[in-house]
C-alpha cells in the first residue's frame, strides 16, 4: 500500500498548489525510495524517460514560425475575416472545428494542435465573432472560450483518432489483447471506435452552442455597460 | 536510419530555440531572475540537443547516460520549484503594427499557417513507413518558417526571437509532459498499477455484467486520471478487469477494448496529468486558471461520454 504515497503527493500538491513539475519529480523519487528501488536506479529510469519522451516537447519546433507570423498579424487578419461573416458565432466556429478535425483524425490527418490551429486562428475568429456580437467581453467570459477552444482540440484528437486502423492506441489494443491470447483485428477496433467520434460531435457541439446561448442572455440583457 | 537521423536532427532544433533564449537571458540587462533563468533553458539545450546526439551518424553509445539526465532534470525540478525561471523583455511588435500588416499582407498569411497542417499531412501519407508523424512535423515546421518568412518579409532574427518568446511564455511547463512521463515509468517500475488493478477487481461482484461494464469504464478513466496516459491504464486495466469481469462473461472483446481505451480517454480530459493536454495549452492559449482552466471546461463533457460509454458497451457488447 505504501507504493501509492506518489497518488496522495500529486493529490496533495495539487490541491495545495504547489509548484507541478516539482511535486510530480517529488512524487517519482519517493515512489521509487519507499518501494525499495535504488537511488541511482531511480534517476536513471527518471532521466531515460525523459529523453525517450522528448517527442512530447518537439511542438516547440514550429513556435517560430507560428511567432513570426503573429508579429505579422496573423491573429488580427483571422479575427478581421470572421468578423464580416454576419452569422458567426464563437460556438460555431468551435463546432465547426470539432467536425473538421475529428474527420480528419479518423483519417489520421493531424490538421489540428493548441500550438498549430488554435492559438494562431481559430482562438482569433471566436474571440472576433464574440467581440462582434457582444463588444468588449467580461475577463471571465474571455477565460470560458479560450477553455473551450483548448477543449476542442482534445475532444477531436481523443475520439476521433482510433478511427484510423493504424493509430497508436488501435495497434496497442490490438497488441495487449494479443498478449492476452485474445486475437482481434485493427480494423475491427477502428470500426469499433467510429460511434464514439460521431457522438462527440453532438456532446461537444451542445456545449459549445450553451454557451453561445449563455453569451447571447447575458450580453443582451447588460448592453455593453463595459463599453467606453 | 533516416528516420533516427532526422529525428534526432529534429530535436538539436528544438534545443537551438532553447539555446537562443539562454544566450538571450544572459546577455539581457535587466532580466528579473537572469541566471537560473538561464541555466533552466541551458539544461534543457543540453539535454534537447546532446542526450542522444550519436543517433545522428548512427552510433549509439555516444550520449549523455541517463543517469546524468535524471540529475539535470532533478536541477530543472528545483529552479522551477524555486520560482527562479521567469520571462526577460522581448521586442514585440505593436497592435497598431499587426493590424496594418495584417491589412497588406491580407489573407496571404494563411498560407505559412495552414501550410503547417498540411504539409505535416503530404509527408506523413507519402514516406509514412519511412518517416513516422514526428518528421512530417518537422519538414512542415520547417516549410511554414521558409513561407512566413516569404510572405511577411519578416528577418530571420525576429522569427527565432519570437520563437523563444513564445516558448518563455510557455516557460517551465513545456516539460511537463515529459515529467509526468517519467513519473508514469517510475510507478510502472514500482508495481503500482498492477496494485491498484488488483485492489479493484476485489469489489465487483462475480456474474454481474453491468458491475463489471461500470467497474471497467470507470477503472479505466480513474486510472488514466492518476497515470496522466491511457495507454498506461489500458495494459494494466484490461488485464486486471476488462478481461476477467467483461470479456470472459460474453462481451465481444474488439467492442469492449475499442470502448474501454476511450473511456480512459474520458479520464485524460478530467487530469492535470495530462499536462500536454490540459495545462500546457493555459500556457499556450494565455489562460488565467493554469491548474483548471482546461479541465474545468472539459469535466462535464467527460462525464457525459463516459456514462455514454458504459450505456454502449453494455447494450452492444452482449
Amino acid at each position: 500500500m505504501i507504493k501509492l504515497i506518489g497518488i496522495l503527493i500529486i493529490v496533495v500538491g495539487f490541491v495545495l498548489k504547489l509548484d507541478t513539475i516539482a511535486v510530480v519529480v517529488g512524487a517519482g523519487l519517493i515512489t521509487g525510495l519507499v518501494s525499495g528501488m535504488s537511488w541511482n536506479d531511480i534517476v536513471t529510469i527518471l532521466g531515460k524517460a525523459f529523453v525517450e519522451n522528448r517527442y512530447m516537447t518537439i511542438f516547440i519546433i514550429s513556435l517560430p514560425a507560428i511567432g513570426l507570423l503573429e508579429r505579422y498579424g496573423l491573429r488580427e487578419r483571422a479575427s478581421y475575416l470572421i468578423s464580416r461573416i454576419r452569422s458567426a458565432t464563437a460556438g460555431r466556429i468551435t463546432s465547426l472545428y470539432l467536425v473538421i478535425r475529428t474527420v480528419s483524425a479518423v483519417f489520421s490527418v493531424r490538421l489540428g494542435g493548441h500550438v498549430q490551429f488554435i492559438r494562431p486562428l481559430i482562438l482569433p475568429m471566436s474571440m472576433g465573432a464574440a467581440e462582434n456580437r457582444y463588444g468588449k467581453l467580461e475577463p471571465k467570459d474571455e477565460e470560458k472560450i479560450k477553455g473551450l477552444n483548448a477543449a476542442v482540440d482534445n475532444y477531436a484528437n481523443f475520439f476521433g483518432q482510433n478511427g484510423f486502423v493504424a493509430a497508436g492506441g488501435v495497434l496497442l489494443i490490438v497488441g495487449v489483447l494479443k498478449e492476452l491470447k485474445i486475437p482481434v483485428e485493427a480494423i475491427d477496433i477502428a470500426t469499433a471506435s467510429l460511434p464514439m467520434a460521431g457522438i462527440i460531435l453532438i456532446v461537444g457541439t451542445a456545449q459549445f452552442l450553451l454557451n453561445d446561448r449563455r453569451l447571447a442572455k447575458k450580453y443582451q440583457i447588460k448592453p455593453n455597460t463595459n463599453k467606453e | 536510419m533516416l528516420k533516427n537521423t532526422l529525428t534526432e536532427i529534429l530535436y538539436v532544433l528544438v534545443g537551438l530555440v532553447c539555446l537562443y533564449s539562454t544566450v538571450k537571458i544572459v546577455r539581457s540587462k535587466d532580466h528579473p531572475s537572469k541566471w537560473p533563468s538561464a541555466l533552466f533553458w541551458f539544461i534543457l539545450f543540453i539535454v534537447f540537443t546532446f542526450s542522444r546526439v550519436g543517433m545522428i551518424w548512427g552510433d549509439a553509445k555516444v550520449k549523455i547516460s541517463d543517469t546524468v539526465v535524471g540529475y539535470l532534470v532533478i536541477v530543472l525540478a528545483v529552479l522551477s520549484a524555486l520560482k527562479l525561471v521567469k520571462i526577460g523583455k522581448f521586442s514585440e511588435s505593436t497592435l497598431e503594427f499587426k493590424k496594418e500588416s495584417a491589412m497588406k499582407i491580407g489573407n496571404k498569411i494563411f498560407i505559412p499557417a495552414l501550410s503547417l497542417g498540411i504539409v505535416a499531412f503530404i509527408v506523413a501519407q507519402v514516406w509514412a513507413k519511412q518517416l513516422g508523424t514526428l518528421i512530417a512535423l518537422g519538414a512542415a515546421a520547417l516549410v511554414a518558417a521558409i513561407l512566413a518568412l516569404a510572405f511577411t518579409r519578416g528577418k530571420v532574427s525576429d522569427m527565432v526571437e519570437d520563437g523563444s518568446r513564445l516558448l518563455e511564455m510557455i516557460g517551465p511547463v513545456s516539460i511537463l509532459p515529459q515529467v509526468l512521463a517519467a513519473l508514469g515509468s517510475v510507478f510502472a517500475a514500482a508495481g503500482v498499477g498492477k496494485l491498484i488493478a488488483s485492489g479493484m477487481s476485489h469489489v465487483i461482484p462475480q456474474g454481474n455484467i453491468l458491475a463489471g461494464v461500470v467497474v471497467y469504464c470507470a477503472g479505466m478513466a480513474l486510472f488514466t486520471m492518476i497515470m496522466g496516459n491511457a495507454f498506461a491504464a489500458f495494459a494494466v486495466i484490461t488485464a486486471g478487469i476488462g478481461v476477467p469481469f467483461v470479456i470472459a462473461q460474453g462481451g465481444n472483446p474488439v467492442i469492449v477494448s475499442a470502448l474501454g481505451l476511450t473511456a480512459g480517454y474520458c479520464g485524460t480530459l478530467m487530469t492535470p496529468m495530462a499536462a500536454n493536454f490540459n495545462i500546457v495549452p493555459t500556457a499556450i492559449l494565455e489562460i488565467e486558471d493554469k491548474r483548471w482552466g482546461v479541465i474545468k471546461n472539459q469535466v462535464p463533457v467527460a462525464l457525459v461520454m463516459l456514462a455514454l460509454h458504459m450505456v454502449l458497451m453494455y447494450l452492444w457488447a452482449f
